[in-house]
């Protein structure tokens, strides 16, 4: 195995640069380094100019999705051996204005995340001296793979209906609001339908099925959108054949 | 719903916005096969008019049935009808396998295995064409 790798990483100044460029760094390519850690090494060795989120390094925060070779990676779980011999092509995420070099502005999704209530709507609080809400493994089982979430927006980045229309409330704010529609202390499923059963909501999604694929955390988004469709259909029938008290 | 548009940012004065290419779609085999599965919707439109075509030739009387036949004949129409059956081919394999995401079935308070619902629809497919087969030849 090559013990070096070449790094082409997008470059993009906005006080020098009018477009972004891309430039090349030689990394050292142990079998345990992942692309943040040839990242890191730039930064601390090479060019401290570059600019780049990180946090946790383990797969939870979220913070440090880019584009590599083409492809959603968090970089912290996208080991550099695998495309060894290289060069590996490190492009911040796609369908995000770029602040700087592989930093994105994701303020839009950031906006977009509390429009679809991600808590627990109840309609009236039980009162604290009758307990908690109590939850059987089954019930919690309904949801659970929906609230794996990190937020780290590589679904925003994989879905071509978000990179065309930046309307689109996108994947992971759809299955986070099917996150809370499955739970059952949740009460706020109508709230929710009522502004997801849109054309910028659910009916957006063509089934690219893309989010699902580069989902690190195996959320299933894409599946999400479409049982959430699902349920706006029936919801849409029995409003047009049943009278409003049998609904 | 539209959120509020992105606002001035004092310290991000130009943000690149890179732009989406045309031919988005050939950027991987996954966006090709999506829009392969879209434009396979027109060749099952299609196939729905040659079906209605069929049913008025045959209320037509033998006549009508022959002037059909010798359409269907025809080249062109050959090949559009074998390009058809490869996309409906391709449209029913592409839903049935997506129909596991979207439908969740529970039997006796578990869930049923996704591998099941999508092998149930081909189990019906089979089904049907064996009824079609035997209708034909039978």
């Amino acid at each position: 195995m090559a013990d070096r790798i070449t790094l082409q990483v997008v470059r993009y100044r906005p006080e020098q640069d009018a477009e972004p460029t891309s430039q090349e760094y030689d990394v050292p390519c142990p079998k345990d380094w992942v692309v943040l850690d040839g990242l890191n090494y730039v930064k601390d060795q090479l060019d401290g100019t570059l600019s780049y989120r990180w946090s946790c390094r383990m797969g939870i925060c979220g913070s440090c999705g880019m584009t590599v070779n083409g492809q959603p990676k968090l970089t912290c779980a996208t080991f550099l051996a695998d495309y060894a011999p290289g060069p590996v092509r490190v492009e911040p995420l796609r369908n995000f204005p770029i602040v700087r070099d592989l930093v994105v502005e994701m303020g839009d999704f950031m906006r977009k995340l509390p429009t679809v209530k991600p808590w627990i709507v109840r309609k009236e609080e039980k009162p604290l001296a009758e307990g908690e809400y109590r939850q059987t493994p089954q019930e919690l089982d309904e949801y659970k793979q929906f609230s794996m979430c990190i937020n780290c927006m590589l679904c925003y980045a994989a879905c071509p209906v978000y990179g065309l229309d930046p309307n689109f409330v996108g994947p992971a704010a759809i299955a986070l609001a099917q996150r809370y529609n499955l739970d059952s202390r949740d009460q706020g499923a109508r709230e929710r339908l009522d502004l997801l059963s849109d054309h910028e909501g659910i009916w957006g999604c063509t089934f690219v099925g893309e989010c699902t694929r580069v989902c690190p955390k195996h959320v299933d988004p894409a599946g999400a959108i479409q049982r959430y469709k699902l349920t706006a259909a029936l919801d849409w029938l029995k409003g047009f054949f049943l009278p409003r008290g049998a609904r | 719903m539209n959120p509020p548009p992105t606002s001035y940012t004092e310290f991000h004065p130009r943000w690149y916005r890179s732009p989406v290419s045309a031919y988005w779609w050939l950027r991987s085999g996954t966006y090709l096969a999506f829009i392969l599965r879209e434009i396979s919707s027109v060749f099952v439109a299609w196939a729905v008019v040659y079906l209605l075509l069929l049913v008025r030739a045959v209320s037509r009387g033998s006549g009508g049935y022959r002037d059909f036949l010798d359409l269907s004949a025809n080249p062109g129409i050959l090949f559009l009808n074998l390009v058809t059956l490869f996309f409906l081919a391709f449209h029913a394999v592409t839903w049935f396998n997506l129909a596991p995401q979207a439908m969740v079935v529970h039997a006796g308070g578990k869930r049923v295995p996704g591998v099941w619902i999508a092998a149930s629809n081909y189990t019906m497919w089979a089904v049907a064409t064996v009824v079609v087969v035997w209708i034909i030849l039978g």
